[in-house]
């Protein structure tokens, strides 16, 4: 039998994907857009949808960006509520680990699963940067190097008030007047340099024991954080030949942790554009792209490279002869893309030596380095694609991301969708309730093993 | 000239607030932690026309002293988050404000009024917050982020650190409002032409410098529908009520009978004044515990029976009243006259007490023309007679 796919929604956020001039987008903020998006997905079968989170309105040159979405709900608030709107679907949303704690993010997310029926899941991210902790009781204190070490403390704390409830307390017998089989339910107590807690957690163990847990680390240590403790990871190696290296090196760290392969679901981020021949993809794609990264988007995008104010460089020329300054990154501030570029004079190089081999103006070139799609193509050959990837182990399916909010996915869904089901990769309806039905994952335990989903 | 509306909270917390009521043949007690038992309550609130209900919520499980953990096992214990409860429930009602309950004293501002606004957002208008002070050593525990030293029973009101607790809350609730004003509503202006999605000019800086915390802004979610949610608090002493008074559209007080009523208006007035705010509305709503029945022996002996069953007479912060829906209405307008604006009644029994208000107290007060006979307005703040504020920000 052939592997089974996973998709997943994500709702676009704040950054150039979503084509916001396109007359067919619709509000970012408002509850329709997300339920319409939630119920598009669901009606597709996909595992879940995706939030991700943003603590503060980056800024660029010293002011708010403003080129891009800017805006967004508060990401537990709106799973909640499109609970209501939805029955099966997966809820997933971003929560940081560096400006919350423990005992709090611990009770929302057992909230949300009790309140879905078993269909809440976290992706653990962690952040250090003063400037997002400006908005912050805590400020932006952590150091570079404590960020893993903190957020594995905070999910091992967050997973030990989960576990503090083993699921057989709540009695509520009328009869006998026994509402609780233990006196002390949710006891608890972790001492370690980040958290110092103890008490008594206050709820019961939720439909899914624990939410399922995403990962989005890339480095050495993150991919270790993943292994270790994640569900799954949200990968950027949408291609064939990187999502397969990420996909051995991660899959091949799980034996160290005790764990098997089939525990650590891998889905990268991905994009897509669908049209009726290969041609009108192909002429589409480039349209998106184009109205994805303006003159002036350009300019920026640039500048995040080069660390320096360009405002003045034309983006139908060439690329600027200067090179950009190494060090901390501070022309754009709350956008953590920065961070990937490691040794920006090189890689400045590289984008120079592409635009004159290849005769692009530094439009183009931002263009062609930042925003080609993952998929193009007719809706055959994408379900095609994306089959192939997944039966090379490339990963085990794909979280989408369309560029037009909230009806992006309507395509996919209706046009791709079908194709791979008739094709039997993919689930004709949903099997199970919870996310951990959807994505084949065992239920976790109180004592760290694992055992088969009931 | 008509009567002026009286204003009614239903107070869902379990399964009511008589610690025997999940024994009752109505309750649902296995369902305490589902989405569906919620909604149920909400739906029969909103049948009911009231203006909004609260919901119950602390970073402990429940205790028979609010101040004291214990190890009961007889008491309805566990509880879900409140601001997720009332998300949960919004989309599946059309009019009735909601107003969960959200710890200030361990807990990010700058999430709390995020999260306010997308309730706002997710229900066209209807959010607020309770806000709560936790003063519990134990409590501090299980969050980790300060200690605070044991307070003495007798002196709560007045201890040291519950005025600094409540001063915080003040600030706290400073912070929630700048927020929301954070943004000016039409900051979002989608330019193609510029390529400007916002005009960041409209976007504000809220610099909040307090002795607790500082907040730089702006929100990340834009202004909420309403503007700005409303904020409620509880008090049964000075230092809260002079929350209510300087930071809060609602306040809610236990008056144990009319005179008492109307000193309790008086001292959240005389804050109110002290902060300046006079010619603002605030709210100020008469808490009880109610045990409704059609006869009133029937109450008194259903209160009787489940005292029994739970061991102890019910005691409570707020007068215990029992009897008809019509002697409720006799109380509530009796009350009314004293100054409060409303009630926000806690059902002792869910849903029995509830339905007693829906279904024998609103009608009652509506055949007095005390009380709504429909949805008058889109948004809670409509609900309560208060306009959409202008923008602290906004120049123009």
């Amino acid at each position: 039998m052939p592997k089974q796919i996973h998709l997943a929604a994500h709702f676009p956020g704040v950054n150039n994907t979503t084509v916001w001039s396109d007359p067919a987008s619709g509000s970012h903020i408002e509850f329709d857009s997300f339920r319409e998006f939630a119920q598009v997905a669901e009606r597709g079968k996909l595992d879940f949808i995706f939030l991700a989170e943003g603590l503060r309105l980056r800024e660029q040159n010293d002011r708010i960006y403003d080129l891009d979405v800017v805006g967004r709900p508060d990401t537990f608030t709106v799973l909640a509520a499109l609970a209501a709107v939805t029955d099966r679907i997966g809820l997933t949303g971003t929560i940081n680990s560096t400006f919350n704690e423990p005992y709090e993010v611990a009770r929302q997310f057992a909230s949300l699963d009790h309140l879905s029926g078993g269909r809440a899941a976290w992706n653990v991210v962690t952040s250090w940067d003063a400037f997002t902790g400006e908005n912050f009781r805590r400020g932006g204190f952590l150091a570079q190097g404590d960020r893993y070490d903190r957020a594995r403390s905070f999910l091992q704390t967050a997973t030990e008030l989960f576990d503090s409830w083993r699921g057989d307390e709540v009695v509520a017998d009328k009869d006998s007047g026994t509402f609780l089989a233990d006196p002390h339910p949710g006891a608890f107590a972790h001492r370690d340099r980040f958290f110092d807690i103890a008490g008594q957690f206050d709820v019961p163990r939720s439909p899914q024991g624990r939410p399922v847990i995403f990962q989005a680390g890339d480095s050495d240590e993150g991919r270790d954080f993943a292994a270790a403790s994640a569900d799954a990871i949200f990968s950027r190696h949408s291609t064939l030949e990187a999502g397969q290296a990420f996909y051995a090196d991660v899959k091949g760290r799980l034996p160290k942790f005790g764990r098997s392969r089939d525990e650590l679901l891998i889905l990268p981020a991905a994009t897509f554009v669908l049209g009726d021949t290969e041609d009108e993809a192909a002429e589409l794609a480039q349209e998106v792209r184009l109205a994805q990264v303006s003159p002036a988007t350009a300019i920026k995008f640039l500048e995040q490279l080069w660390n320096r104010d360009l405002s003045d460089h034309d983006p139908d020329g060439p690329l600027p002869s200067v090179d950009p300054v190494v060090g901390e990154n501070t022309i754009a501030r709350g956008r953590a893309s920065v961070r990937m570029h490691r040794d920006p004079v090189a890689t400045a190089a590289e984008w120079r030596a592409k635009a004159e081999a290849e005769g692009l103006t530094t439009r183009e070139l931002i263009v062609e380095v930042t925003g080609r799609q993952s998929f193009i193509g007719t809706p055959q050959t994408v379900a095609d694609t994306i089959d192939r990837y997944v039966q090379a182990d490339a990963s085990d399916g794909f979280i989408l991301v369309p560029h037009l909010t909230p009806g992006g996915m309507a395509p996919f869904v209706d046009r791709v969708v079908p194709l791979l089901q008739e094709r039997g990769v993919f689930r004709a309806d949903y099997e199970g309730t919870t996310l951990r039905d959807h994505l084949g994952l065992p239920l976790r335990h109180t004592d760290g093993a694992s055992a088969a989903a009931s | 000239m008509p009567h002026p509306p009286i204003h009614l909270v239903a107070a869902l917390d379990g399964a009511g607030w008589h610690p025997a009521a999940w024994r009752e043949p109505g309750a649902r007690p296995a369902e305490l932690l589902t989405a569906g038992y919620w909604s149920d309550l909400v739906q029969e609130a909103e049948r009911g026309l009231l203006d909004a209900v609260t919901l119950e919520d602390a970073f402990a499980l429940q205790s028979d002293d609010p101040f004291v953990a214990d190890d009961r096992t007889d008491r309805v214990r566990g509880r879900l988050d409140a601001v997720l409860v009332a998300a949960r429930v919004a989309p599946t009602t059309r009019h009735i404000g909601f107003l969960p309950t959200a710890v200030v004293t361990h807990t990010e501002p700058f999430h709390l009024s995020k999260a306010i606004a997308t309730l706002d957002y997710v229900s066209s208008g209807r959010a607020g917050v309770r806000v709560q002070v936790a003063a519990r050593p134990d409590v501090a525990a299980h969050l980790g982020r300060r200690e605070l030293p044991p307070v003495d029973r007798d002196a709560v009101a007045t201890a040291p650190v519950v005025v600094e607790l409540f001063d915080e809350a003040a600030d706290y609730v400073e912070v929630l409002r700048r927020l929301w004003d954070s943004w000016e509503d039409d900051a979002e202006i989608r330019d193609a032409a510029t390529g400007r999605f916002v005009d960041v000019d409209k976007l504000h800086y809220i610099d909040f410098e307090g002795r607790h915390f500082s907040v730089r802004g702006p929100s990340i979610t834009p202004r909420p529908p309403q503007g700005q949610p409303l904020v409620a608090a509880l008090g049964h002493a000075e230092v809260p009520w002079r929350l209510i008074g300087r930071s809060a559209d609602v306040g809610f007080v236990t008056p144990t009978d009319a005179a008492d009523a109307a000193r309790l208006v008086a001292a959240v007035r005389t804050e109110q004044a002290a902060a300046g705010r006079e010619a603002e509305t605030v709210h100020v709503l008469g808490d009880l515990l109610v045990v409704l029945d059609d006869d009133a022996t029937a109450a008194a002996d259903r209160l009787a029976r489940l005292d029994d069953v739970a061991g102890a007479p019910l005691r409570s912060d707020a007068r215990v009243f029992t009897g008809t829906p019509a002697q409720l209405a006799d109380l509530l307008m009796e009350w009314q006259r004293a100054g409060l604006t409303g009630f926000r009644l806690r059902p002792a029994v869910l849903p029995d007490d509830l339905e007693q208000v829906t279904r024998g107290l609103v009608p009652e007060l509506q055949r007095r023309g005390a009380f709504r006979t429909g949805y008058e307005a889109a948004t809670l703040r409509g609900l309560l007679g208060l306009g959409r504020p202008a923008n602290r920000y906004a120049t123009a």
